[in-house]
């Protein structure tokens, strides 16, 4: 690159750019996991990840009180009724709750549901943990049937002193194309 | 190889009629057909543009239905982008990278003519979507899922498609130019020697390549949502919509680059010529175009303040975009300190040269105000991002084309233009533009979104004088296509050198440029 230095003309290869084209195609892809996992990691967008596996005895934090509200909507195309049972709770840290949310069918065709979680504020996303959820599965339900649907969670022990309350939002998406089997 | 050679002895000039044009593998014809290709594009986006405008002339709904005004904002959006303004910077690279540094032709001569000739039926594809049912895409040129997806007209697919093909002939032209450059120059000509057209050309040929793919990668995903049950961005299924805008703006950020690099390197050609004198700090231009492409890449979210992204990420993306204005500044520097103090004169080309610099300057101001994260909030999806990115598009991008064509269209027919219309189209687009765009930055400030048919009536006014500008701006083009067509049919014949003294090896050859030139490599200082 200096002023000096004789042109050589080393020929490039142009298949070598065509691999950079491949590759930046492969990378555009590579941002789909890549994204999910930066969500999964940092609790970005609400992300409250998989199902946790509680390894040996929890430690109950009696000195504080968290509040969990519970929220539910549907999605566009969903008809179904769709509410938590209980739309608070006080919990302590540690300490592992269980309540039930309702669906009805209120269609006269079975459907299948799929309920994505969400929990705000964002930063404090990855301290809520499920131990059961029916976000993990499926939802069939015949015409007109209706279920109570578990989930059991705690909120860590190591959630910031400043977070008093917490909310989880539950949005139930229509699944029209598994509906057909 | 040997047998191209041999055959290359019998035939000296171009065939004849259209199996000139559609066999060709010279450079220089293929930088025609992009050209016009390009203007041709140019008039249809633009026409769609006097569509928007004439609706918003005034408030409420007169001319065209809102469906069809949201297809007319995406249409025009990606024929500009894609049809117009990347075709005529691949043009100008065709007709003069060569001549620049001193080889006869292209590297890859052959794929040089298939990626000209597939650009036709890409947006062949894209404009079919006008006259069928279900209507052109009406998402935005951004096309955000799920508008694009599960919400968009069923004539998606084709739009997919043309994006498919105009990225397969970008990536094709980039790696031609890169070869072109990095492998044909004449021997003595350094890195270093280069001229800035041949520099800003050879990193937007990079960014191009580094980017197109991920556009290609992203439409692909729409493609697999709508048609083959994949959920890349559908929450329905586990997918996300704002994983579309990150990738998007992925391919997005570096995009805006590629459109306005080539025009830095026009400019810094034009300036020095009627500043007479040398241009002020070569190196400093090289090492500030190769960080604005380097930043380019760490940006992206700077679209994206408002989804909600964490307070970290806010304060690295405004900070990194702010700092886009240092190389920026830099080649600003460079280009008013290659005036000062010089022996200037205002033909057309510096005419458009200079106002490119201050105008794009202008634009550049109130990319930092959309910078500031906080108070992006505000101007989101307003009238003032259209007024921003239309400043740094128009005057830079298009009178940087412009700027090219007047100051090379002498080598490239023979004869010289009419100064003096070339002087009114100047003057009739600097002004249509001005009171096209600068009226936009206060109807945004003032809350008036964007891509929205109707408008507050406190908005009127400002809308009728950004009309009146636009029917200016549009109505003069005609004038540019008649200065051009005058000047390829008559006019007074140019000389080797056309200007006073310019600089580049495309000024030792006679004008016309000959059909075949530098078939032995040329001698540099």
């Amino acid at each position: 690159m200096t002023d000096n230095m004789p042109n050589t003309n080393k020929p490039v290869k142009p298949f070598k750019l065509l691999a950079v084209v491949f590759g930046m195609f492969c990378f555009g892809f590579a941002l789909v996991p890549l994204y999910d996992v930066i969500c999964d990691v940092t609790g970005l967008n609400g992300k409250t990840g998989e199902r946790y596996e509680v390894a040996g005895a929890l430690e109950v934090d009696t000195s504080r009180w968290v509040t969990v509200q519970f929220t539910t909507s549907n999605n566009d195309g969903m008809t179904w009724d769709f509410m938590p049972s209980e739309v608070v709770m006080t919990v302590h840290p540690g300490e592992i709750n269980e309540t039930v949310f309702i669906a009805k069918n209120t269609t006269g065709q079975q459907m299948v549901a799929q309920a994505v979680p969400s929990v705000a504020p964002f930063s404090v996303a990855q301290y809520l943990h499920k131990t059961e959820c029916f976000c993990f599965d499926q939802q069939v339900l015949e015409a007109g049937e209706s279920i109570e649907m578990p989930l059991r969670f705690f909120v860590d022990k190591d959630i910031p002193e400043r977070v008093s309350k917490l909310t989880l939002s539950y949005t139930l998406f229509n699944l029209p194309d598994v509906a057909v089997n | 190889m040997s047998t191209l050679e041999a055959h290359g002895h019998d035939h000296h000039g171009p065939a004849k009629g259209w199996r000139r044009w559609l066999y060709t593998t010279n450079h220089k014809d293929i930088g025609t057909l992009y050209l016009w290709f390009s203007f041709i594009m140019f008039l249809v986006g633009g026409s769609m543009a006097m569509v928007i405008r004439a609706e918003l002339f005034e408030p409420g709904l007169q001319i065209v239905q809102p469906e069809f005004f949201n297809q007319m904002t995406t249409m025009h959006g990606l024929i500009m982008v894609f049809g117009a303004v990347m075709p005529a910077f691949v043009g100008l690279a065709n007709w003069l990278v060569p001549m620049m540094v001193g080889a006869p032709d292209m590297a890859l001569p052959r794929m040089n003519n298939l990626s000209f000739w597939i650009l036709p039926f890409a947006f062949a594809l894209l404009l079919s979507t006008l006259f069928m049912d279900g209507g052109a895409p009406n998402f935005g040129w951004t096309f955000y899922a799920p508008l694009s997806t599960t919400y968009a007209p069923s004539t998606v697919t084709y739009f997919i498609f043309g994006v498919h093909i105009m990225g397969a002939s970008s990536i094709m032209g980039a790696i031609n130019i890169i070869a072109t450059i990095l492998n044909m120059r004449t021997p003595q000509m350094t890195l270093m020697k280069m001229p800035l057209f041949v520099w800003t050309w050879l990193i937007t040929a990079y960014l191009l390549i580094a980017v197109m793919p991920v556009l290609a990668g992203v439409v692909t995903m729409m493609l697999m949502d709508i048609h083959f049950g994949t959920s890349f961005f559908s929450a329905a299924g586990g997918g996300d919509p704002v994983l579309f805008q990150h990738v998007f703006w992925f391919f997005g950020h570096p995009e805006v680059y590629i459109m306005i690099l080539p025009a830095f390197g026009i400019v810094s050609q034009i300036i020095p010529t009627f500043s007479r004198k040398k241009l002020f700090g070569y190196t400093s231009m090289v090492y500030a175009t190769s960080s604005i492409a380097f930043l380019s890449f760490i940006v992206w979210a700077h679209h994206m303040f408002t989804v909600g992204i964490p307070l970290a990420g806010e304060l690295f993306f405004m900070y990194a975009t702010m700092l886009i204005a240092v190389p920026t500044g830099v080649k600003v520097f460079n280009w008013v300190a290659t005036m000062f103090r010089g022996a200037m004169t205002f033909e057309t080309p510096m005419l458009f040269a200079v106002s490119f610099v201050v105008l794009f300057s202008i634009g550049g101001f109130s990319g930092l105000m959309l910078a500031i994260a906080p108070v992006d909030f505000q101007y989101h999806d307003t009238y003032f991002v259209v007024a921003h990115f239309h400043y740094v598009l128009v005057p830079g991008a298009i009178f940087g084309i412009f700027a090219a064509v007047y100051y090379w269209l002498p080598k490239w027919c023979g004869n010289m233009y009419d100064e003096r219309l070339g002087k009114l189209h100047f003057w009739l687009s600097f002004v249509g533009m001005n009171l096209t765009f600068f009226p936009m930055h206060f109807v945004g400030l003032a809350g008036m979104p964007r891509r929205i048919p109707d408008y507050a009536l406190q908005f009127a006014d400002f809308n009728q004088i950004a009309s009146v500008g636009a029917f200016i701006f549009g109505a003069t083009q005609w004038l540019f296509l008649f200065i051009v067509i005058k000047a390829i049919r008559s006019g007074k014949k140019a000389t080797a050198e056309v200007w006073d003294n310019p600089e580049g090896l495309e000024w030792t050859i006679p004008s016309p440029a000959p059909y075949h030139t530098f078939s032995t490599p040329p001698e540099v200082k």
